[in-house]
């Protein structure tokens, strides 16, 4: 099983891209479970999403409190929150930013991606440069860096969870997919 | 047709293929998705059914009461407060013998304000005369919705379906969802032989003194006690159908075990993993999950509790001033009966989480002591 957690901000769809991610690993076959963290979520103020995913049933019904992986979709975030809190050693942390992995230290024991997703997703049409919905990105980039689901299956995750602009987010998926740097 | 949804449209989804035919909902806080999905379904055109916005949730359980004494399969959905609110209709629906099914998103009750999980406010309701079930996944509520339909109607009592706040309510997984044909063959229309019919005009409700009340709880206290058959009947009747496998308990490697975890909720599936954990260290320990409180499976529970040891029950819940109510049930039957200790404790009141790790220190507590305890606060702040 790896257990996945998702940095985001209020409003910026970090559950939802939890749930794009679970819906890109089920229809790659597996079993998956998705949820916010439990509470009150506030505009703008960080936020947190988890994902399971396996190769039978997920029974664990707690929060994510080691997780394998760590997205951030929002750049900022790495400056005001402890975005490798309890990540395994060997752990893959993924970073939505324009920035190069060189320019990031969380030490050795983790590897750093990093996907330029605000810039792809403004450049598919999906949200603004303020506001840009990097979801779809974010989980092709996902796909690219764990090998866990095809990029296929990430396409048919979009048709199912994602009722407009299904080619745009495609193509996004498809860029970060493409477009990973790492160290 | 597998395909992933959060516990709350479970709960919707099992109601449209149970083909409900009236909804009633207060639209507010304590309210969930469950009946917000099931009003864009019925005005989406896909279930022929009567959704009423009510002003409470007495309201909407008197609306599901009047609704069910005419024949037609009632629905609601409510959580804690609102639940509470409820609890006069709730006796009423139960004397009156109606078949109304309705879930539970298990929160606690307030203050302090609470939307988080915690068993309290359906274990208030425990004697009511609903049938009582804990689901302990997204697929357990959607089947669940659609037995219970099938098992109240035979026996006329209504069915309360909880299921733990976010650890289900919003969390999204894998459910398969039967198609709408199976389940039409598995639960016919309702076709009550008594209705309110203003072609047939009957008496309902009417003063009753006491020269037929004290048969009407013995005829509510007959109609529980067939209820265990009936739902064994017809959960087996629905696996024939689908595979999947449902009963009063789920009994997880008991036959062997030394020592026996009682669970129920999402803290039973997160225990069948923990015991897994602790057999591989070489713990001989089993988990016992009761789905039903009511009607209590008494004899199911002593016979998968067989010759193991020793006892220890996790509550979400507490009855203040005594102890958790699971334990409390199961001490009760086992008196006379078997004689073990039984270690009981507290856990996850008001979302607490509970993990692996807070389940394995409770098993092992359990195993290091004997004495049999009334209650341990797991990991209270002092």
């Amino acid at each position: 099983m790896i257990e996945i957690r998702m940095h985001g901000r209020g409003g910026q769809g970090a559950v939802k891209a939890s749930f794009v991610l679970a819906e890109a690993a089920f229809q790659g076959g597996k079993y998956v479970q998705a949820f916010p963290r439990f509470g009150v979520e506030r505009r703008g103020a960080p936020v947190e999403a988890f994902t399971r995913i396996d190769d039978k049933p997920v029974q664990i019904r707690s929060q994510i409190y080691y997780p394998d992986g760590v997205i951030v979709l929002d750049p900022t975030l790495t400056e005001v929150v402890d975005v490798t809190k309890g990540l395994k050693k060997g752990g893959w942390i993924l970073i939505n930013s324009n920035k190069n992995p060189e320019e990031y230290d969380f030490g050795d024991e983790y590897n750093v991606y990093i996907v330029d997703a605000t810039d792809i997703a403004v450049q598919n049409k999906l949200g603004s440069r303020s506001a840009p919905i990097v979801n779809t990105a974010i989980v092709g980039a996902f796909a690219k860096i764990t090998g866990l689901v095809e990029i296929d299956a990430v396409y048919k995750g979009i048709e199912n969870s994602i009722p407009r602009f299904q080619e745009e987010n495609k193509k996004a998926a498809k860029q970060a997919y493409d477009s990973i740097k790492s160290e | 047709m597998k395909k992933t949804m959060m516990g709350n449209y479970a709960a919707s989804w099992g109601a449209q293929l149970s083909r409900v035919q009236v909804i009633a909902a207060y639209p507010i806080t304590p309210q969930t998705l469950i009946v917000e999905k099931l009003s864009d379904i019925v005005a989406d055109g896909e279930l022929k059914a009567k959704f009423i916005k009510v002003e409470s949730e007495h309201s909407a359980m008197a609306a599901c009461i009047g609704a069910s004494s005419t024949g037609a399969r009632a629905y609601t959905a409510t959580s804690a407060q609102g639940l509470a609110l409820m609890h006069e209709m709730l006796h009423w629906a139960g004397l009156a013998r109606l078949p109304i099914v309705m879930a539970n998103v298990n929160r606690a009750m307030a203050p302090g304000w609470s939307i988080w999980a915690d068993q309290n406010d359906s274990l208030s309701q425990r004697d009511t005369g609903w049938m009582s079930i804990f689901s302990s996944s997204a697929q357990d509520i959607l089947d669940s919705t659609i037995i219970s339909y099938k098992v109240s109607e035979k026996v006329l009592l209504p069915t309360l379906i909880s299921f733990d706040a976010f650890f289900l309510s919003h969390t999204v997984e894998v459910v398969d969802m039967p198609e709408q044909e199976l389940v039409d063959k598995f639960l016919p229309p309702y076709k009550p032989e008594y209705k309110m019919d203003v072609n047939d005009p009957r008496s309902f409700g009417a003063l009753t003194d006491e020269q037929y009340y004290y048969e009407f709880r013995y005829k509510m206290q007959e109609a529980m006690d067939q209820a265990i058959d009936v739902i064994k009947e017809t959960c087996r009747e629905y696996e024939e159908i689908t595979g999947r496998h449902y009963d009063l308990i789920h009994a997880y490697r008991c036959e062997d075990a030394d020592m026996i975890m009682v669970t129920s909720g999402t803290i039973a599936e997160t225990t069948n993993v923990t015991v897994d954990t602790l057999r591989e260290e070489g713990h001989k320990v089993g988990n016992l999950q009761i789905r039903y409180i009511r009607p209590y499976p008494k004899k199911d529970i002593l016979a998968a509790i067989g010759g193991a040891k020793k006892l220890a029950v996790i509550d979400r819940n507490i009855s203040p001033g005594y102890s958790g109510i699971f334990s409390q049930e199961l001490k009760s039957a086992l008196y006379n009966e078997i004689d073990i200790p039984v270690r009981s404790y507290i856990a996850g009141l008001g979302g607490r989480d509970v993990k692996i790790e807070d389940i394995k220190d409770i098993a092992y507590n359990a195993l290091e002591h004997d004495e049999p305890n009334d209650l341990i606060w797991k990991g209270v702040k002092k």
